[in-house]
């Protein structure tokens, strides 16, 4: 096996091109290089580590958006003030991936483009409303990273011809707030029973303006709730309106029971339960940065 | 081959080397940094951990070249100009080293946090070491040492713990650091892994990976021609006995006709690298007959079940064991409540973070002839010539891996000799053989040294696990309190071959009273052979799993009767003039209900609840309490051989050195040996050096089980100690004395005989504070308050690790483990689905130790390494109940269930994590 660390993005997408569907992307490689030594991914001939092309190793602000370069670790995030401040439920998700080791290494773009179901760094991009970058050879194209899901593990990035460049969110201003809460169990998976984030905007009004909501696992994909966010907007932010989106999440999902994990039953008591929770926290928040 | 440069603790590396290495296989193997372990290979454990440019990363799946250009920090990179650093000295104060594999990523997880806080000024919070260490996983210290250890290392002033404990002599009940501890921080501590001999092969095992079936033909052809393979062995190319056992030989070395399990050897392959290794196993192809395969104790006795053992004339029936006293019937007559309850326990892991790993090295061998250096003067190690089949191994019985050894190699025992290496923990997983025979049959075979290391994923698979039990007991008492019977039925799965079943079931059915005095009892209990993975010796030798049952009836009782449940324990407790279930009357040492009253002193202060409520949390306390014996007990002949050497030193004036072939996984035995020895030469214990587990240079001290070492070992120890210093006394103060003693335990009686079933007891009371979240289930332990009766505290630094240790693996036992299995094939096959307590679960732990000595105990100790983790699970359970009303009658707790039953108002939880079945209905008494 063969390691790569390219310095731009046109080297890297040449050993893609070289290797022609045998090599992999890897951030951390937390997630796919144990995976692989497990037997559970066919093995391949090279890995094109994408964490040290300039200018990718950053969090920058540009255009109203914050940017995630793809060698951004999850580390970085958590402890960036910016996003902490203004994109919470982010921080607060991509705090809760693995442990720290894995963390100092891993990187959103992987969580992103990797597409699991409940994916935590995803969930709290999905709420923020951000989009992911593509570069391939036919050149780069931003879209919502909520287009990017195919199923479980399976993304539309063709990801043995494309890199994950960057992703971007536009950061909560005033009147906005966002928050993320997932339920674990302490026994052996380490994968969530669920995970929710939520991006809530008041208005003058007091009443909910805008919001963005991120579910998983609760489909095949890393849902991006849009009933859910629509039942929200033009509501006061009360636990009566909480429990409504609640109903409506419930309507739309497609919950299952996961063996060793969870029970479809006790999923939806968590969403239930936590959902108004987040969105209360969200509020709150919003309320804050007034 | 490509050039990587990178900086290892400051010194430029620049070397050649496959790109497809990680991080730790450099470290470990191009660079001979062995301070850094491997322990599972999937980002799980965190025990690899290193530092790249400050920032903590699991080496074992760091990819090499991502380090390209880096700084990398390892363990043996901390000490500067001779001196240790901060965390090192925290760790070795505080006695946050045990076994020491996991101590290296535990300290560089902490230089990370501590470097960070640093740089920013902020002081370095408990809870900042919790989150910074949730994934660096540590089985022995149970954290509560680790935290207060790298407190103090960020600057405050965080003494370490110690419990109130008798004055000290010179050397006994003195708080030291265990004489190994100081290369543990230093990363020169080598396990069996960091050993490396010249022209060094690498073997692999072909396992069945099917319960149960019949094997038809072995076919090795291809896997031979493979390139780089030395050696295929099968069950026909094994010298002497194909079998093996440490109660019963009925294991195969090499199965030759049958599989009975899904880790069981068919073959083992010698090859030039363990890739080549993998590689030829994969192409032996063996043609099976499958079996239906039996894979609970339950069905294994229904007439049709299918026979694990084609010879066996009980069917699986491995053993009954039955203990019987007074009329139960009218026992019973006379109780005015009866309890009677079932109850499930799971299989667990004992998840040492170090896998098997055994070396064997050749008759002859001489590393001259591979290129390597010889030390003439070296006795252990790489550079000395070996005269005999050598086994280096982390062991916890040297001799008897020498003899199982010698057999199947058809030598004399004599003609085998086992080095015992440090053992990165054992918790009775380390009994049985696992790799040592095949490891010196395939050095026979090559004329090599040969590793035999263990994947994590294979030691999972392989070694024997906690037995699962199913439990009934009917416990009676009268309205005033007084316990009148109990009767129990206990059915434990022993997997595919006998291990200590027998012994383990042993235990839990004479300890399936609890430590009360109760004049009616009936136990059955029913060994059986399954299709499982084998089950053996795990620390709390099946008491762990009765205590479940009893002290979960004892707190159902004392709701019943309106009795406070302390009250209860208290007035039915075991004291002296008592008599236990098989008749052994307490004569002395019996602290339990000291131990009571000291938990419920701390416990129940002024403003002292059992339960309260903070909002959609509840908080409450449960109690529970347990014994254990002491040593083997039950007649068996219970003997320890020490040799104690002592002499004058010019400089240090009469020193000496203690030999015996006990085993040190991590519970301090090297201190207290030593300690013994200094105290009866007068000596303080720093002058005393001990050499463990060389079946050449060291007599045997016996299997390390059973909570025998102090004693035993500790016993044989001081007397050849009192030996050599009454020599001393009376011969020419140059010369050196060497004394050997061999020291027999009290004669015990076997199960039926009444009589002295065991030398001693230990006893101990715990109390766990608990919230349960009543909106998710979750359950969290805060706080366990705890007193353990010990005879007497030999070293109460390492006996306060041994304590917090295994309380902690308690609260895994209640919260977090079961080791899966369906249809016989391992659902944990991997460590990502096996949870030991991380330092998030861990409590906080307030102990006190109670020294009710045993006159036949060195010092008056008795064994401790068991108790501390046998009451805490019921404690947990017993605080839920307490919380929520509802009765958890399966482990581990399921908060999936135990929301179901809060929300539906049902009493009880049945159904663990892992459970697919309800817990099967079973008669009393019964035969089968």
């Amino acid at each position: 096996m063969n390691y790569y660390t390219p310095a731009t993005v046109d080297e890297a997408l040449a050993v893609l091109h070289k290797y022609d569907g045998r090599a992999r992307v890897v951030g951390g490689g937390t997630d796919l290089l144990v995976e692989t030594r497990r037997g559970l991914r066919r093995p391949f001939d090279a890995v094109v580590d994408a964490t040290r092309i300039g200018g990718l190793r950053e969090i920058t602000e540009s255009g109203g958006y914050i940017v995630i370069g793809c060698g951004v670790t999850h580390s970085e995030i958590v402890n960036d003030p910016r996003i902490r401040a203004r994109g919470t439920c982010l921080a607060e998700s991509c705090g809760v991936i693995g442990g720290p080791q894995v963390r100092n290494v891993g990187t959103l773009a992987g969580n992103v483009a990797h597409a699991l179901p409940a994916g935590d760094g995803t969930i709290g991009l999905l709420a923020l409303g951000g989009d992911v970058q593509i570069s391939g050879s036919d050149g780069t194209r931003w879209m919502p990273a909520r287009d990017t899901f195919k199923g479980p593990g399976r993304s539309h990035i063709d990801r043995q011809r494309e890199l994950l460049t960057r992703l971007r969110f536009r950061p909560t201003g005033d009147n906005e707030g966002s928050a993320f809460h997932r339920v674990m169990r302490p026994q052996g998976l380490c994968l969530p029973i669920i995970s929710m984030a939520a991006r809530i905007r008041l208005g003058d009004d007091g009443k909910i303006e805008g919001a963005g909501i991120g579910m998983g696992p609760v489909g095949p994909i890393p849902w991006f709730a849009e009933p859910v966010a629509d039942a929200l907007v033009g509501a006061p932010p009360v636990q009566e309106h909480f429990e409504h989106a609640v109903g409506v999440a419930l309507e739309n999902v497609q919950l299952r029971e996961s063996k060793y994990r969870a029970t479809r039953e006790y999923r939806e008591a968590m969403i239930r339960t936590w959902l108004p929770v987040i969105l209360a926290t969200a509020t709150e928040r919003a309320g804050a940065s007034r | 081959m490509s050039r990587l440069q990178m900086t290892v603790n400051g010194a430029t590396v620049d070397i050649d080397v496959p790109e497809s290495r990680y991080l730790s296989e450099v470290l470990r193997e191009d660079l001979r940094l062995t301070g850094t372990k491997v322990g599972c290979a999937e980002a799980e454990c965190g025990i690899c951990t290193v530092l790249v440019d400050g920032t903590p990363v699991v080496s074992c799946v760091f990819p090499a070249f991502k380090a390209a250009g880096s700084a990398v920090e390892t363990i043996e990179g901390l000490s500067q100009d001779g001196g240790l650093h901060a965390l090192q000295q925290a760790f070795l104060d505080h006695g946050a080293v045990q076994c020491g594999i996991c101590t290296p990523g535990l300290i560089m997880t902490a230089k990370g946090l501590l470097d960070r806080s640093k740089a920013t000024g902020d002081a370095v919070t408990e809870q900042d070491v919790r989150a910074a260490l949730k994934d660096s996983y540590c089985r022995c210290t149970g954290y509560q040492s680790v935290i207060n250890a790298i407190l103090q290392a960020s600057g405050q002033d965080v003494r370490p713990y110690l419990p109130e404990t008798q004055h000290p002599g010179i050397a006994v009940g003195r708080a030291m650091p265990n004489p190994n501890a100081l290369a543990k921080i230093t990363g020169s501590a080598r396990f069996t892994d960091d050993y490396s001999f010249p022209g060094m092969l690498y073997a692999r095992t072909r396992r069945a990976g099917i319960p149960h079936a019949r094997i038809r033909s072995i076919d090795t052809e291809a896997a031979r021609a493979l390139e780089g393979v030395r050696a295929v062995l099968t069950h026909a190319d094994i010298p002497g006995r194909n079998a093996h056992g440490v109660v019963s030989i009925d294991w195969p070395v090499l199965c030759g006709n049958k599989v009975r399990y899904v880790g069981d050897a068919v073959a083992i392959v010698a090859a030039d690298s363990e890739r080549i290794a993998a590689e030829a196993i994969e192409l032996i192809d063996i043609d099976y007959e499958e079996l239906p395969a039996v894979t609970d104790a339950i069905s294994a006795l229904q007439a049709n079940a299918p026979q694990v053992h084609d010879e066996r004339p009980d069917g699986n029936l491995l053993k009954h064991i039955k203990v019987k006293k007074g009329d139960i019937e009218g026992g019973f007559a006379e109780a005015d409540v009866i309890v009677d309850q079932t109850y499930r326990t799971p299989t667990t892991e004992h998840l040492f973070l170090e896998p098997e790993c055994s070396i064997g090295v050749p008759a002859g061998y001489d590393p001259a002839d591979f290129g390597g250096m010889r030390d003439e003067c070296a006795v252990r190690g790489e550079t000395a010539k070996h005269d005999k089949t050598t086994i280096y191994v982390g062991s916890q019985i040297p001799y008897t891996d020498r003899d199982q050894a010698a057999a199947t190699l058809n030598v004399n025992p004599e003609q085998v000799r086992v080095v015992a290496t440090l053992m990165g923990g054992g918790f009775g997983g380390k009994e049985d053989i696992a790799g040592q025979i095949h490891a010196a049959l395939l050095a026979e075979a090559t004329d090599r040294p040969v590793k035999m290391l263990y994947s994590r994923q294979e030691s999972l698979l392989v070694h024997p696990k906690r037995h699962a039990t199913v439990i009934r007991m009917r416990t009676g008492a009268t309205s005033d309190g007084r316990l009148t019977a109990v009767q129990a039925t206990l059915y434990g799965d022993g997997g595919a071959y006998a291990s200590l079943s027998e012994k383990v079931l042993t235990r839990a059915t004479t300890h399936a009273t609890g430590p009360y005095a109760i004049p009616n009892v009936k136990v059955d209990c029913f060994a059986t052979y399954t299709n499982n993975v084998p089950c053996g010796a795990f620390r709390g030798f099946g008491v762990t799993q009765s205590c479940f049952a009893v002290e979960s009836n004892m707190d159902i009782l004392a709701g019943k009767l309106d009795i406070d449940a302390i009250e209860l324990r208290r007035m039915n407790a075991l004291e002296i003039g008592s008599e236990t279930s098989t008749g052994q009357v307490m004569r002395e040492s019996v602290g339990l209900r000291e131990c009571i009253d000291k938990v419920e002193r701390e416990i129940r202060d002024e403003r002292f609840r059992w339960r309260w409520d903070e909002g959609h949390r509840r908080f409450a306390w449960g109690l529970a309490v347990g014994y254990k014996n002491t040593g083997l007990g039950g007649g068996a002949p219970d003997k320890a051989t020490a040799e104690v050497e002592a002499w004058q030193d010019p400089d240090r004036g009469l020193v000496a050195e203690v030999r015996i072939s006990s085993a040190e996984m991590g519970q301090g035995l090297p201190g207290v040996l030593a300690a013994c020895a200094a105290e009866e030469l007068g000596i303080e214990r720093d002058k005393v050096r001990v050499l463990l587990g060389d079946t050449d240079f060291c007599p045997d001290g016996g299997p390390t089980t059973a909570s025998r070492q102090s004693y035993v070992s500790g016993n044989a120890v001081r007397l050849a100690a009192r030996e050599a210093a009454e020599k001393l006394s009376v011969q020419a103060p140059r010369e050196s004395v060497k004394v050997q003693y061999e020291y027999w335990a009290p004669q015990t009686r076997p199960l039926g005989t009444g009589g002295d079933m065991h030398v001693a007891f230990s006893f101990c009371a715990q109390a766990a504070l608990c919230e349960i979240d009543m909106r998710t289930g979750e359950v969290a332990v805060h706080k366990v308050i705890a007193a353990h009766d010990v005879g007497r505290a030999l070293n109460p630094l390492t006996l306060e690790g041994q304590i917090e240790g295994g309380i902690v693996m308690g609260v895994g036992y209640a919260l977090t483990e079961h080791y899966i299995q369906e249809e016989g094939t391992p659902w944990t096959n991997v460590m990502a689905r096996y949870k030991t307590p991380s330092i998030t679960h861990a409590p906080r732990i307030v102990s006190h130790i109670i020294e009710d000595g045993t006159s036949s105990g060195p010092f008056g100790a008795k064994g401790v390494g068991e108790l501390p983790s046998i009451p805490t699970s019921p404690a947990i359970t017993n605080a839920i109940y307490r919380a929520t009303g509802v009765r958890v009658r399966s482990l581990p707790v399921d908060q999936d269930e135990l929301l179901r039953a809060i929300n539906s108002g049902a009493a009880e939880v049945e159904l663990a994590w892992g459970d697919r079945d309800a817990i099967p209905t079973i008669q009393l008494g019964g035969e089968h």
